[in-house]
């Protein structure tokens, strides 16, 4: 999987954003990653602990969210789960849903001091 | 110091997008079409390649952008056509990112070019999360791989522009259903088009290059500019 080329990313998004604040020490990195990005969290943490090792973010803990994929019915405005059979509103039977949800993969906030 | 939240809500992907726009950018300026063929391995992404530069090189000048994992044998058998190949060598990666491909394209003279294909690394699950600056996204799906596939990896069926069913000279054989299985694609993304076709028969490749010229002509603003084959 990409962990590692996520992790690239994410502790030169989030070494950035500690200069910028003028930080000395990035304590912990909240990060929302949606169900199919297929990230692992395991591994991220694994590969962020080698990378971290020499920067400000060294021993940074990171915590994430999950955000789960939903459908959405255009018509109803409701929300449902993921993984029925099909790709229909329960309610109207009607077609005009959406995924929503799934792909985030963002840094939400950092603590730093 | 006293411990303190930044507010960050930065997307961690932002760099890879930002280079798939560039890309894009780029083949823009040159009207040069870049289609990405994504798929599980093996289920026909050089095959289909094979057949579509045989049939469009009269008409395209073509060049092609191999991911290379482990061995070069694709790219040798493209090479072996005749056309500008480039190989990015990607072992042990699981998807190619759009800073990959911009180094790809630099290799290649896009004054000299109308259309570039991607072959991206065998793999539906990676693959979706990297914009790669292609106009236009193909996902392949072969029959003996079943049905049920957008079910168990949506997102990659979601951001296509195109779904390939190939393979299908063996649909007897399988209990793949193509029906249902275009039911849930339209359900799923409904402005996708669904070509099922055999690289082995050459069965509904029509499809497949009528849906390469019409992404052509909406790059050259309606116009397709190699004129009528
Ligand atoms: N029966 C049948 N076999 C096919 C068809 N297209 C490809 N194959 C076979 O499927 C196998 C894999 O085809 P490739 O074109 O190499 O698939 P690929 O997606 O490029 O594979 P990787 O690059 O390794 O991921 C080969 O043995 C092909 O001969 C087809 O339309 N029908
Ligand atoms: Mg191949
Ligand atoms: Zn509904």
């Amino acid at each position: 999987m990409h962990e590692l080329s996520v992790v690239e990313s994410l502790l030169s998004l989030a070494l950035k954003n500690a200069e910028e604040a003028n930080a000395r020490r990035i304590l912990s990195i909240n990060i929302v990653v949606g169900d199919y990005t297929g990230v692992v969290e395991e591994a991220m943490s694994l590969y962020f602990g080698f990378l971290s090792k020499d920067t400000i973010a060294a021993g940074a803990r990171i915590n994430y969210t999950h955000v789960p994929a939903q459908l959405r019915c255009r018509d109803c405005d409701i929300l449902l789960p993921l993984g029925r059979r099909d790709y229909r509103c329960p309610r109207c039977e009607g077609r005009r849903v959406e995924i929503v949800g799934g792909r985030e993969l963002y840094i939400e906030a950092m603590e730093v001091e | 110091m006293t411990p303190r939240m930044l507010d960050v809500k930065q997307s961690i992907l932002g760099v890879n997008a930002a280079a798939a726009q560039m890309n894009r950018k780029l083949l823009d300026s040159h009207r040069v079409l870049m289609i990405s063929l994504t798929s599980s391995p093996g289920s026909g992404k050089t095959s289909l390649l094979m057949r579509t530069i045989e049939r469009l090189r009269e008409r395209y000048r073509i060049a092609v952008v191999e991911a290379i994992a482990g061995s070069s044998i694709d790219a040798d058998l493209i090479a072996g056509q005749n056309i500008p190949t480039v190989q990015i060598h990607a072992s042990g990666a699981c998807h190619l990112d759009a800073a990959m491909i911009r180094k790809g394209l630099a290799e290649l003279d896009l004054h000299q070019l109308d259309l570039v294909f991607v072959e991206n690394i065998g793999n539906l699950v990676c693959t979706a999360d990297f914009d790669l600056g292609a106009h236009k996204n193909a996902v392949i799906l072969s029959v003996p791989e079943g049905d049920d596939k957008p079910r168990k990896h949506p997102m990659i069926f979601l951001k296509s522009d195109a779904v390939l069913v190939s393979k299908i000279d063996v649909l007897p054989w399988f209990d793949f259903n193509l029906n249902a299985f275009s039911e849930v694609i339209s359900d799923l993304n409904p402005a996708a088009k669904i070509l099922p076709f055999s690289a082995r028969t050459g069965e509904g490749m029509d499809g497949w290059f009528a849906w390469i010229r019409q992404s052509k002509e909406e790059l050259n603003g309606g116009k397709d500019l190699q004129g009528a084959v």
